[in-house]
């Protein structure tokens, strides 16, 4: 008002000046610059309570920590107390192990991991598009044999296939049944079809077991790595060409099947028994405790699943390969591990160095000899040159 | 519709396993199996928490998601019932449950750990309700058909561990922590017991 009434009078004596648009501006910027300020500095107003080390006032503005907190934390973390009922591990309230194996499982696991079987199979039908042809022997038969496997190692050899092929699909089932299976069976026939899955399963996994730590131990000697082995590699195993790289009595390519199948093969055993050692009423040793990826039982159940079910889809997309080689793959493979006897061409063929050695030490059979009266009736025979 | 809840308030709970006993009771739970247990935390320690603990009928359960044979039904309370028809015990989902809820009774010959068997929030399995001598043999009373809730919480001597309706129980847990001078977000504050 005041000013109001200076500047009604302001004729003769102007009070006040009026003020410049620069200096208006210039206010008006520092103006919203210092609100602007503000509005960032004065709510750390708060922490200048910490600094001046005054935590009683911090307390009562309700700035404290659950005294609790870290207990609750503590127990969903996995730390457990105690309980009357008696039973494995019923003194944890809470596992948090268990949701992070179910997704593994049903995600990465289940989801993905079977499309290498599938992948598998596309790849060798069409390898065998492609280069089939090249599967046959490139002589005539002449009817001469050498031994490659007695009896004892070709039952060995199926004994561990059959049960291998049966628990690959009753293991498949169980793991993607649910996706596959139950809109085919409805659900209580993929149940009844699960329940003898798992039955079959944990009864011939045992015997699997067995076989697989037996070819192990009769045939280790055969596969250890040689420099013809790398000859063997540097040539693809003659997989994409017309020349048969040199090779002992197991090929390169052979040998690293036998090593997968000792390595994987223990593995998926060991993790397959510590899944079923509870049901049989076997303690699993304390000892395990210590080893690094073990922790608790339902901890040690989870981590053997998964490694169980990682190393099997892998293993089976792999066999894939180990089965066509061994049926369609190659002409006169099979008769080695169903007749135990080879043809000597196929022998020079695929087996050169051993073929030479056999050559050298009189041991290929010839027909008509009496050897060859061992060679069972159902081995291929001679086809005469025509 | 209601979405059915156990809560259980630590404060209260002093460990008396009443809840256990009322459980193997009421639905004549085999030798060895318990579908409830109480846990005390800190047992002997100034402070110790007692909690029961079942089933918590997740919504989004993980026993559910990994059963290999589907035979998990959440009900339209909210229940995670598991048929036992279907169920071939495998064990998968006590791998999976964080809480220790699924539990095995038998050892038969092969391996098999029989069926599974958890707590039913006393609602029995998921096929339709009959009250018959079948159903409560191999699920246990089915109280929730009968209109009653279940028998743990019915039971619990300082009304600890209540069930029913997840708002209705949520309110009444909201009003005592209330009374009690705590937080309602902080489950478990204990400020009317220590801090005077």
């Amino acid at each position: 008002m005041r000013i109001k009434q200076a500047s009604d009078g302001a004729a003769a004596t102007p009070v006040r000046q009026k003020m410049s648009p620069k200096k208006k501006r210039r206010i008006a910027t520092f103006g919203l610059l210092a609100i602007l300020g503000l509005a960032f500095i004065l709510p750390l107003a708060s922490y200048s309570v910490h600094f001046l080390g005054s935590s009683a006032i911090a307390q009562d503005v309700g700035t404290t920590v659950n005294p609790r907190s870290n207990y609750w934390r503590a127990v969903k973390e996995g730390v457990g107390g105690y309980t009357a009922v008696q039973g494995a591990e019923s003194g944890i309230l809470i596992t948090p192990g268990g949701t992070e194996w179910q997704t593994t499982r049903d995600g990465i696991v289940g989801k993905y991991l079977p499309w290498a079987i599938v992948g598998m199979a596309a790849i060798l039908v069409l390898y065998h598009l492609v280069w089939g042809r090249k599967n046959k022997l490139d002589e005539v038969r002449s009817g001469r044999k050498l031994k490659r496997w007695n009896w004892f190692d070709r039952l060995v050899h199926w004994i561990t296939a059959v049960t291998f092929i049966a628990l690959a699909i009753t293991g498949l089932s169980m793991l993607i049944g649910k996706t596959l299976l139950i809109p085919l069976l409805g659900k209580a026939g993929f149940a009844l079809w699960a329940q003898t899955s798992i039955t079959i399963h944990n009864v011939i996994g045992p015997v699997f077991s067995v076989g697989i730590v037996l070819m192990i131990v009769m045939w280790i000697w055969h596969n250890i790595p040689n420099a013809t082995d790398m000859q063997w590699f540097k040539q693809g195993g003659g997989l994409f060409s017309n020349s048969h790289p040199p090779a002992g009595r197991m090929n390169g390519g052979e040998k690293v099947w036998f090593w997968l199948v000792a390595i994987v093969g223990l593995a998926v055993c060991i993790t397959g028994l510590v899944l079923v050692a509870p049901i049989y009423g076997i303690a699993i040793p304390a000892w395990a405790n210590a080893l690094p990826l073990v922790e608790g039982s339902r901890g040690q159940m989870q981590q053997a699943n998964l490694i169980h079910a990682v190393l099997s889809i892998g293993w089976t997309a792999i066999a894939l390969g180990h089965i066509y080689i061994g049926t369609a793959g190659s002409e006169g493979s099979f008769e080695g591990m169903s007749t135990g006897y080879v043809s000597a061409e196929w022998a020079k063929q695929h087996h050169n160095q051993w073929y030479d050695n056999a050559a050298a030490s009189g041991k290929v059979i010839e027909p008509g000899s009496a050897q060859s009266q061992d060679v069972p009736e159902r081995s291929i025979p001679a086809t005469a040159p025509s | 519709m209601a979405r059915m809840k156990f809560l259980c308030d630590a404060e209260r709970c002093i460990e008396c396993n009443g809840c256990v006993t009322a459980c193997k009771n009421e639905n004549e739970v085999p030798w060895g199996v318990n579908r409830r247990r109480v846990v005390t935390l800190d047992d002997g320690k100034p402070g110790e928490k007692s909690i029961s603990v079942a089933c918590m009928h997740c919504s989004d359960a993980p026993c559910q998601a990994v059963c290999p044979v589907d035979c998990f039904v959440t009900t339209g309370d909210g229940i995670v019932l598991h048929d036992k028809d279907l169920c071939i015990g495998c064990g998968y989902c006590f791998y999976a449950c964080p809480f220790g809820a699924p539990q095995y009774p038998q050892q038969s010959s092969f391996g098999a750990r029989g069926k599974m068997d958890k707590c039913t929030f006393c609602a029995g399995g998921p096929e339709e309700a009959n009250l018959s001598d079948a159903e409560y043999e191999k699920y246990g009373r089915n109280r929730i058909a009968e209109g009653k809730l279940p028998m743990c919480a019915e039971m619990c001597a300082t009304k600890a561990l209540i069930a029913g309706d997840g708002d209705e129980i949520a309110d009444i847990y909201r009003e005592r922590v209330l009374r009690r001078g705590g937080r309602p977000q902080t489950w478990g504050w204990e400020t009317a017991y220590t801090e005077g």
